[in-house]
């Protein structure tokens, strides 16, 4: 018989489940993502730090975890080097490695970063109450009586970017372009799609400003990763993009990186009441009218309205209307929510880094 | 917002009868994009004469012809109808094959029609397979290895150089017809020698034996956006037709990469050929290496669209009739949440598993080895939240008694074949029970191993179980993971011993209930406006509110099968809309996704869920509202004394009085006290009984078991030898506890349906239809005529008087059927005896409905309802009607195509006409008959058949047909001075013969009438008589056989009587239209 684990909920509400992973006790924000394949990525995603994530697809683990392998100082098969969620809720663990890239199970990869794992659990009508009641603190706790961490955090009263963040510089590549990419949490996959256009990708943490350090190295474009939690939190961030749009060097982001950009620009952001998590949200390129089905992982939002009057709307959400992307209206500015780099999820919008590189080289070439 | 105005009427082609490769899917398909054209206020026209269909009603389209869907007869309605544009995509392979003759006889630019969604060119580059290997290819995209052949010397020359195993495949046909895998060149020249014969071209691939088979729905609007809707994993590996085998969506073996990799392939093709609606991409992927090919592209609606609607909630028929129309996808809205964009990917928080369902028992000899072609005749669909609990759902919906993947019929220590066949996913159970390893299963049969883990865990907690029995009623922890796994009460039942009812009142004490989960197409993102439903014991709360004001429950028709099709979700489905036109809330229950009665547009709630007493009280708990159980066919009907049992409430006439009805005792002894004759029966317990039996009231006989759907296992002795033999071979074991029934079989006697709504005994509707075979071909299989073009005043009358009799001494309350035979050869009064009553709608239903313009199921819902239904007037009209059925013999691949008394249609049409015989050849050319050939090939059994047979053969050679014979009745037609060619039979070993004759085209009809005694003899002994080999070789070449003499000799007097151009294309309004109200009315 499996040992017992419980979901606590910041509204009362105690699910118990069959425990899978590790028996750590842990805290966190309670979030559900729709993404029907894609653990072994979505699980190593640094947005999802601090966070216990609920999938709503019943059967996780079907395919096993890949090996852990590792090429040109990135890993080949996740999307960064450990699992970042606190901790995972499903419906059903499917204990599986029979798929020919399996070489562990989903169990024991968890248990070896530590990581509990609830299963039989009602996910379904867990979802309904995050989508009701809007994202929730929540603690998976193995023991009915009160639990010894006995409370729950608010993961986002703090600059969560620290802890996923690079701690030093790390360069990768040696190509023609030099991207500074700012590293707030970033998923390896967007510089495994950048290596692909002859580039040197300078990685850098997450509060690094190369316009303060005279020991900067060159580099002819800016980018801004993905990370957890709430953009407001990292001035430093935003400072440094500040001073890369003055400099007019073009500059690009992705979900967080979208969020401090818009911030930068002047822009507010607002927390969404339970996010997008999911690799099937549509979004519509306003000019074009072009759709795209895309992957997202985010929790909070850029407020429409307080755009600035130079720059434009270039995405919106096709269920909820919000804002998806925005791009300057005259310089190489532009930034958005989704994941173009998928991993997991669906690869629409890869076509953003011919793009991004694209604009880069016009401008470069001007 | 929609870009093509200009569009006011649109033609729709229909795909005809149902048929293997072409089923309901259709019927759902079509009424999708009717409503979505509907909506935007353009005139629909559709061709299309399966009238047992929902598209088939004057609430979708504008008009109707019931006509052939052949190009023939499609330009004339064109030419009549001046359309502004037409869609071929929603009426499968033939709405297809239909279109592109059309085009390539330029109608479309003749008539100024715009073909709407996806481009000729597009359709070509997907049916061709040369055009689409080269289209694939070109995008630097892999597909199979392959040669194409147009001639069996190309494949000779090929056979050596080639590494095996290799597939055969044949381009424009359904369902993979004429297709195999060849594992060396005899194989190979077989195979390709059929093919062959169906198709101009096939072509020899490289066999990706035990890749993983994967499809994905594609939609793509005319300004290119493009999602995939749902991806599907086949539960056989590649090898197996897609329509054979379980699918279970999502993939669930496949990793992110392989997924978005196919879904990103996908989008390419689509946009590169380019789509503009929907299609369906089938990948092979292999399990080594993650290697991929692309299969094939179907572009249009599919079986697998209709399975990915159901599966998603997302209206794929519907969403691809708007795109057609110009409009974008983010134009649309999501129907499920009515708040989100129809550009979407459903997030699918369950999972779905399909079944297929096939009828090989009702074919004595058919080979029951799976393959690449598809034999299968509907399917069933099962959802759950896990796959162990879907899976054994699906089986028990599938109507086969069976309870789960494992059952308790063991035989210790012994293994089961694991060939592909329909019983391949049992024997695995079975297996793994008796301790082969998972390894040696994979090795056979290719399964993925995450497929056979789901089924060891089953048989696991089974083994469990077991042991746990001795030790008493099973503990709550076993019962909640037990219902979790699937298991049904009645197999937990059976392995404790005890009463599947109190394992019911077990698992409510224990407070183990299922939970009602709504299909949302967002996992719970956003909540659903509609009440698309499935119970889970995977979830702690309920989705819904329960127990609304006036909901009525249908129990609808399960899985198509022979004997149950479309004709009873026609009946379900209009249920529905009259109980919501009269204030009521319908709830469907019903696990056929082939069906517009799982559409949940139409309906307040629709509980996608296995039809078993089981799931229907759990049902009925909740909802606590009526069932109607009469409108579904045979399933509801059966269910009815279960349910009964509880305190479940029916809307209809009393279980009681079902009852009284369906036990052959009681109703025998009704008509008894009733003075109304019946064919001599009895029950009996033993063989010697039986032989004893047949000798008191003569020979021939028919034997069959009670509680028949569609006369299974019924079988005819003329003589106590048959009678002897068969009760020496027949798998049925004669019993006190399995009687056999057996009654006096009447020759030559015709054969009339009596279809009615009756309230509180009263007939208020009727309609009388007579069968042009005689007494011995099944009702489903027969041709019927409406109004009877027979029979005599006086039998009618004596029906109607017998009827009258029986409706109010049960007294029926709702729709009934019942058969008489009349005997009136010869005789100054008619003897009319009644062989069968059924307290339920029937197949005929549509079609009395509609040749008549009066809903019967209306009219019958009415009386449900509680309404006080006065008689409705009826007047005969002055035309007949005619429904035809339609056999799918080509792909059963040993059965004898002859009619008899167990029914072996898959689907039927309809058609009209100024006299039987115009709506005789309409129908007959609507069941894909063509002659282009003044050539018969006539063989005629025994001296009866030949003299009936003369003046047909006469009228054929006065119409200038050269006739064909075997010797006998080469000798016959010569002596009466007819010319005639005599052929060798193929025993006599001499060429060229009657088969060569046939498979060279030579003739374009044949007439074989076999003797009984043959017939007989063949049923027993299996052996390959000339004319069961003549009926095959026919069917095999897709030449038009008749095996009846009534039909035969109707025919052949149609088509003396008639040119084409009598053939009149008149809509079904036009010909309601001419019944006046001052015609006189009919008189029970």
């Amino acid at each position: 018989m499996a040992e017992k684990g419980y979901l606590k909920l910041e509204n009362g509400q105690i699910l118990e489940g069959d425990s899978i992973g590790s028996s750590t006790e842990v805290a966190g924000e309670v979030v559900f993502s729709t993404g029907m394949v894609g653990y072994p990525e979505g699980l190593t995603d640094p947005s999802y730090y601090g966070q216990i994530l609920v999938q709503t697809y019943p059967l996780i683990g079907n395919y096993g975890v890949p090996k852990e392998t590792k090429a040109n100082n990135l890993t080949e098969k996740f999307e960064s080097d450990r699992i970042q969620i606190r901790g995972l809720i499903v419906s059903e663990y499917v204990d599986n490695r029979t798929h020919y890239e399996a070489g562990q199970t989903l169990k024991d990869w968890l248990v070896k970063y530590k990581i509990p794992c609830l299963s039989g659990i009602d996910t379904r009508s867990l979802t309904k109450t995050l989508r009701d009641k809007g994202v929730m603190k929540g603690i998976i706790t193995f023991s009915q009586t009160p639990i010894k961490s006995g409370f729950f955090i608010d993961i986002n009263r703090e600059n969560l970017v620290p802890f996923v963040s690079t701690a030093k510089q790390q360069i990768y590549g040696n190509g023609k372009i030099k991207v500074l990419f700012i590293d707030c949490g970033l998923k390896e996959n967007q510089i495994r799609l950048m290596l692909k256009y002859n580039t040197t990708v300078i990685r850098v943490p997450w509060n690094y400003n190369p316009f303060l350090d005279k020991k900067s190295p060159l580099f002819d474009t800016v980018f801004i990763s993905n990370g957890p939690g709430d953009a407001r939190k990292m001035p430093e961030t935003i400072e440094t993009i500040k001073q890369a749009f003055s400099r007019k060097i073009p500059t690009f982001g992705i979900c967080l990186g979208h969020q401090v950009m818009a911030l930068a620009a002047g822009a507010e952001i607002f927390k969404l009441k339970y996010g997008h998590r999911g690799q099937n949200q549509p979004v519509m390129e306003v000019e074009s009218s072009k759709s795209f089905i895309t992957s997202q992982n985010h929790g909070y939002s850029v407020v429409e309205k307080t755009i600035p009057a130079d720059w434009q709307v270039w995405f919106v959400n096709l269920n909820d209307g919000t804002n998806e992307g925005i791009r300057h209206k005259n310089l190489p500015f532009f930034c958005v929510q989704f994941h173009p780099e998928a991993n997991p999820g669906p690869t629409d919008t890869e076509w953003f880094f011919d793009y991004y590189f694209e604009k880069v080289r016009q401008w470069l070439t001007i | 917002m929609a870009n093509n105005l200009k569009i006011k009427k649109v033609l729709l082609l229909g795909s005809g009868a149902l048929k293997i490769g072409e089923a309901g899917e259709f019927d759902y398909s079509g009424s999708q994009a009717a409503k979505a054209l509907k909506e935007e206020g353009i005139e629909v026209v559709l061709i299309n004469p399966n009238i047992a269909t929902i598209q088939t009603s004057h609430e979708l389209v504008s008009r109707v012809y019931f006509l052939p869907v052949t190009p023939y007869f499609a330009e004339k309605v064109i030419q009549k109808e001046r359309p502004d544009g037409i869609l071929l995509g929603f009426g499968g392979q033939t709405a297809l094959n239909c279109g592109l003759a059309l085009a390539r006889k330029n109608i479309f630019k003749k008539y100024r029609v715009e073909i709407l969604g996806t481009p000729l060119s597009a359709i070509r580059n997907t049916e061709d397979r040369l055009l689409f290997r080269q289209t694939i290819e070109n995008l630097g995209l892999k597909v199979p290895q392959s040669t194409l052949c147009r001639k069996l010397s190309q494949v000779n020359d090929l056979s050596g150089k080639i590494k095996y195993p290799v597939i055969v495949r044949a381009g424009f046909s359904l369902g993979g017809l004429g297709s195999g895998v060849a594992r060396n060149s005899q194989d190979l020249i077989s195979i390709s020698q059929k093919a062959l014969t169906q198709t101009p071209q096939i072509l020899i691939e490289e066999y990706l034996e035990h890749w993983k088979e994967i499809e994905y729905e594609v939609v793509r609007d005319s300004k290119d956006n493009c999602i995939t809707v749902c991806n599907m994993e086949n539960f056989d590996p590649m090898g197996i037709h897609t329509g054979e085998s379980i699918v279970v969506a999502p993939s669930q073996t496949l990793t992110n990469s392989e997924y978005h990799r196919l879904r990103e392939i996908a989008i390419k093709v689509v946009k590169n050929l380019p789509i503009v609606g929907e299609c369906n991409i089938q990948y092979a992927l292999s399990p080594i290496d993650g290697d991929y090919r692309i299969i094939e592209v179907n572009a249009r609606l599919s079986r697998s669209s209709a399975l990915a609607s159901k599966a998603t909630g997302y209206p794929l028929a519907y969403i691809a009739a708007k795109l057609a129309l110009g409009y974008r996808l983010s134009d649309l809205r999501n129907q499920v949440t009515q708040a989100t964009s129809a550009f979407f990917e459903p997030a699918l928080d369950y999972v779905v598993v399909k079944i297929p369902r096939w009828d090989f028992l009702k074919f004595k000899n058919q080979d029951e080895t799976l393959g690449s072609e598809m034999q299968s005749v509907g399917e069933v669909m099962a959802i759950g939240r896990s796959f162990e609990e879907a899976l054994q759902k699906a089986v028990r919906s599938l109507d086969l008694d069976f309870e789960g993947i494992i059952s308790d019929d063991f035989d210790k220590g012994k293994l089961r074949p694991l060939k592909a066949s329909p019983d391949r996913p049992y024997n695995i159970a079975y297996n793994l029970f008796n301790g082969q390893s998972k390894k040696d299963i994979y090795k056979e049969t290719g399964i993925d191993y995450w497929f056979l883990d789901r089924i060891e865990n089953i048989v696991n907690f089974y083994k469990n179980m077991i042991s746990e029995s001795s030790d008493g009623k099973p503990t709550e922890t076993t019962l909640l993971k037990a219902k979790k796994l699937g298991f049904s009460d009645v197999q937990i039942g059976e392995i404790y011993s005890v009463a599947d009812s109190e394992i019911r009142n077990l698992r409510k004490r224990h407070n183990i209930l299922p939970k009602v989960c709504q299909i949302d197409t967002l996992a719970g993102e956003f909540p659903a406006k509609t009440n698309y439903l499935y119970l889970s014991y995977h979830r702690q709360k309920h989705d819904i509110r329960f127990n609304l004001p006036k909901q009525i429950a249908i129990i609808g028709g399960g899985p198509y099968q022979i004997g149950s099709s479309v004709e009873f979700d026609w009946c379900a489905v209009n249920c529905a809309i009259t109980a919501k036109k009269n204030g009521y809330s319908p709830i469907m229950i019903n696990c056929n996704p082939e069906t517009v009665s799982t559409d949940y547009d139409i309906l307040d709630k629709l509980y996608f869920e296995e039809l078993t007493r089981e799931r229907i009280l759990d049902i009925s708990d909740l909802e606590k509202c009526p069932l109607v159980v009469s409108v579904g066919g045979q399933i509801p009907n059966s269910l009815t004394a279960k349910l009964a049992e509880s305190t479940v409430r029916f809307l209809g006439s009393n279980p009681e009085v079902i009852d009284r009805v369906e036990d052959r005792e009681k109703f025998s002894a009704l008509l008894d006290s009733l003075k109304i004759i019946q064919p001599l029966w009895k029950r009996l317990k033993s063989k010697k009984e039986a032989l004893e039996f047949a000798k008191k009231i003569g020979y021939p006989v028919l034997i069959r078991p009670s509680y028949v759907l569609s006369g299974r296992a019924m079988y005819v002795a003329y003589s106590e030898e048959l009678l002897s033999r068969y009760l020496a071979t027949s798998d049925s074991i004669v019993s006190s506890e399995y009687p056999l029934v057996m009654s006096k079989f009447i020759r030559g006697a015709k054969e009339v349906d009596f279809d009615g709504v009756a309230c509180k005994g009263k007939i208020v509707v009727w309609a009388i239809s007579e069968h042009v075979e005689h007494a011995g071909v099944h009702s489903g299989d027969a041709t019927l005529v409406l109004p009877s073009f027979s029979l005599g005043d006086e039998a009618v009358e004596m029906i109607k008087e017998n009827t009258v009799n029986i409706v109010k001494a049960l007294p029926i309350n709702g729709p009934f059927n019942i058969q008489f035979l009349v005997n009136e050869d010869g005789r100054a009064i008619p003897e009319v005896l009644v062989i069968e009553g059924n307290l339920r709608a029937s197949r005929t239903f549509p079609f009395v409905s509609k040749v008549l313009g009066i809903n019967f199921i209306e009219i019958a819902t009415k009386v449900l309802l509680g309404d006080n239904v006065k008689q409705v007037k009826i007047k005969r009209p002055r035309y007949t009607g005619v429904k035809a059925a339609h056999f799918s013999f080509t792909r059963l691949r040993r059965v004898d195509p002859v009619l008899r008394v167990e029914m072996a249609s898959t689907g039927e049409v309809a058609c009209f006409g100024d006299s039987l015989n115009e709506a005789y050849l309409k129908a007959i050319l609507s069941t894909g008959a063509s002659f282009d050939k003044k050539a018969a090939l006539v063989s005629l059994g025994g001296m009866e058949y030949k003299q009936k047979m003369l003046q047909g053969c006469r009228v054929l050679a006065k119409m200038g047909f050269a006739l064909f014979a075997t010797n006998n009745t080469a000798a016959f037609l010569k002596l009466n001075r007819l010319k005639v060619k005599q052929v060798y039979k193929v025993h006599e070993k001499k060429r060229p013969n009657v088969i060569d004759v046939i498979k060279s085209k030579q003739v374009s009809l044949v007439f074989n009438l076999s003797d009984r005694d043959d017939l007989g003899v063949k049923e027993m002994s299996l052996e390959l008589t000339d004319g069961y080999q003549i009926r095959r070789a026919t069917v095999d070449t897709n030449i038009p056989l008749f095996t009846k003499v009534s039909t035969a000799n109707l025919f052949i007097n149609s088509l003396y009587k008639l040119k084409p151009e009598d053939l009149k294309v008149k809509s079904w309004c036009e010909y309601l239209a001419t019944i006046q109200p001052k015609d006189k009315t009919e008189k029970l």
